[in-house]
């Protein structure tokens, strides 16, 4: 062979190397592209409620999973109105299908739950459940909304509003969750109204606003002028006889404007996304969420007294703007109780 | 307050009646049903359809009144098919009852989220307001309870008289309470009992509905799933209470929406002494104790329940 040849022959292969090399690296950068933004695959979660989306706690639980989803975090799929009786079934179903993180609640079917998280122990859960966490189902984390500091706000602006002194509240049913909230409430009235005097009753459903709304009306009748509104219809006998409502979980002002004084609201957000971030990082747990719904995790806040700003005695929004300062620097806690309330 | 005044007051009437008034539409419609022969249990599920259809009718531009024909029409639908398997096919009342039910509940729910795939809370409406009749609604505690009421309280008591007045007056209602005590003799008088009970059926799953839009029209003013929360059930029990006459059966809605217009008085008088829920048991423990002593000697309709095959003997 020539010298030449060998040249000619290198410098071929080199060209042919320096093409092959090229177009591997632009298929690199053509695959490079979605591998730096996907840097993790999106996880999938499924949520199932026992109760439609509307329903104002299951609604907060909603609006996260959907935010979360909004940022690519995310894969959301969900079950409203799943029955207790159908739901171990349809968590399974959940789990089969592949999906890392089930979140819902399991009020009324905690041990079946606790069976099938034993059961895919690959599979993370995040439920909402009066129980704390166990170490012996490491995969099954519990949360609750604990926002019985946003409660104690808007108590000390209650307190303030009531002419009559005289309180009235409606709950569905007195469990761990609407007491908390009902005695953070009272705790938070007691500071700006002492001698407050409360009319505490349930109506033994979660559904079923005409007879809440029944029920705020006699109590209005008994001398309330201002309602603690757990349940749906509470705010709309409010608005008709002309008295005032604190919201709960939701902020309704939009629809009762001159009526809802305060809201205390519910932010799924950072209980969720602590608990994507655990899974995505394959540290997840069994662990009590319950403390991301504290307001210094950001778990709940005030709402904007909106069109009630300015008739709130500003002596009493110092207040509230110190006691939530205390609040969230940790000076100053909030008691967590449980027990039934009781009118007075 | 005291435990006696409270019944003294116009607000605790007032709230009586209000609460009586979708039980008094229900209870007429599972009343003409069971005249008829045909005991309907669909009745639960046809106030929820109910409910929703007048409601959605409203929400989606129709007026109230038009709301409340929408919501009559979904009950005679729902009745006709209760009606179809239980007069012509003769099948199982209970079962088909109980089955008309779930299937007019998830089906209720099922339209409601194809409709509202993505809302967070229910719209709302502008429902029925109380409408105070001139001098009437002025008599003390009467007055106000009776005659300061939404257009579909009144149209509940109207019902009242319109089913007492054809049953009992008219050739018609004779041939319905017939239906129900000896279809053979319907027959006889060249009438197809299958007709009268389809018929007797649909008017009173009509009226079953229009109770069911009452909770979203006039009680309230949007729709939530599983509102009706057991109001369909205690119309079948009122219907024994008042031994199957319309007039002892609206005294008996009246009673007991009286017994749980009481209660929610009550929890509030004497609340952190006594359990709230020995007072949301006292309206239905009442209505036992009062439908022991009251309907023992009721007569119910003799062919209750029985399906009518024509030439059988």
């Amino acid at each position: 062979m020539h010298e030449n040849q060998i040249l000619a022959e290198s410098s071929r292969v080199s060209r042919r190397q320096v093409l092959m090399a090229g177009g591997a690296i632009a298929a690199l950068a053509a695959v490079g592209m979605p591998v730096s933004l996907f840097a993790q695959e999106k996880l999938k979660v499924a949520a199932i409620y026992t109760v439609p989306v509307e329903q104002q706690w299951v609604s907060r639980i909603h609006k996260a999973a959907n935010a979360a989803k909004d940022r690519g975090d995310i894969e959301y799929v969900y079950s409203e109105n799943t029955s207790n009786t159908d739901y171990e079934r349809v968590m399974r179903e959940y789990c089969e299908a592949g999906h890392k993180l089930i979140i819902g609640e399991v009020f009324g079917v905690e041990d079946a739950a606790r069976v099938v998280a034993k059961d895919y122990p690959d599979v993370a859960f995040l439920m909402g459940s009066s129980f704390k966490s166990d170490d012996a189902v490491p995969n099954f984390s519990v949360f609750d909304n604990y926002i019985q500091d946003a409660s104690y706000l808007t108590g000390i602006i209650a307190g303030a509003m009531s002419k009559s002194n005289n309180i009235g509240m409606v709950g569905g049913y007195p469990i761990p969750e609407v007491n908390r909230l009902m005695n953070a409430f009272m705790a938070g009235v007691k500071e700006t109204a002492p001698d407050a005097k409360f009319q505490v009753a349930f109506i033994g459903s979660w559904f079923d606003p005409p007879k809440a709304k029944e029920t705020a009306f006699a109590q209005i009748d008994g001398g309330a002028d201002l309602l603690y509104a757990e349940r749906f219809g509470v705010s709309d006998a409010a608005k008709e006889k002309g008295v005032l409502a604190i919201g709960n979980v939701i902020d309704t002002q939009a629809d009762y404007p001159e009526t809802v004084v305060a809201s205390a609201l519910w932010h799924f957000e950072p209980t969720l996304d602590k608990a994507i971030a655990e899974v995505k990082a394959g540290t997840f747990k069994a662990a009590d969420y319950g403390v991301y719904s504290f307001m210094k995790e950001g778990g709940c806040s005030l709402a904007p007294l909106g069109t009630f700003e300015g008739k709130v005695p500003a002596e009493t929004m110092t207040m509230v703007t110190e006691k939530e300062k205390a609040i969230k620097d940790g000076s100053f806690t909030v008691e967590i109780d449980d027990s039934e309330p009781k009118s007075s | 307050m005291d435990i006696v005044e409270i019944l003294f007051t116009a607000s605790f009437w007032v709230a009586a009646i209000r609460i009586a008034s979708p039980l008094i539409f229900a209870t007429m419609g599972e009343l003409i049903c069971e005249r008829a022969g045909v005991l309907n249990l669909g009745i639960e599920g046809i106030m929820t359809a109910g409910a929703f259809a007048g409601w959605f009718t409203v929400y989606a531009g129709g007026d109230l009144w038009t709301g409340v024909a929408v919501a009559a029409l979904a009950g005679a639908m729902f009745g006709l098919l209760h009606a179809t398997l239980t007069v012509p096919l003769g099948l199982s009342q209970h079962v088909v009852g109980i089955g008309v039910t779930l299937l007019a509940t998830s089906l209720t729910y099922f339209t409601y989220r194809l409709a509202l795939p993505e809302v967070t809370s229910p719209p709302k409406i502008e429902a029925f307001q109380p409408l105070p009749i001139p001098v009437l609604s002025e008599i003390p505690v009467v007055g106000e309870a009776l005659f300061a009421q939404t257009p579909l309280t009144y149209l509940a008591f109207v019902t009242v008289a319109l089913v007492f007045w054809v049953l009992y007056r008219t050739p018609l209602g004779l041939a319905v309470r017939a239906a129900g005590e000896n279809p053979s003799a319907v027959e006889a008088q060249g009438i197809s009992v299958n007709a009268i009970r389809i018929g007797a059926v649909m008017a009173g799953s009509a009226l079953m509905a229009i109770g069911g839009a009452f909770l979203t029209m006039s009680a309230f003013n949007s729709f939530f799933f599983g509102m009706i929360n057991g109001r369909g059930w205690i119309c079948i029990a009122l219907v024994v209470f008042g031994s199957w006459r319309p007039g002892k059966a609206l005294l008996g809605a009246i009673l007991f929406a009286a017994f749980d217009a009481y209660q929610v008085r009550l929890q509030q008088i004497t609340g952190g002494v006594v359990p709230y829920q020995i007072f949301l048991m006292m309206p239905y423990a009442l209505s036992i104790l009062a439908l022991i002593l009251v309907a023992r000697r009721a007569t119910y309709p003799k062919a209750l329940m029985i399906p009518y095959q024509k030439g059988e003997r």
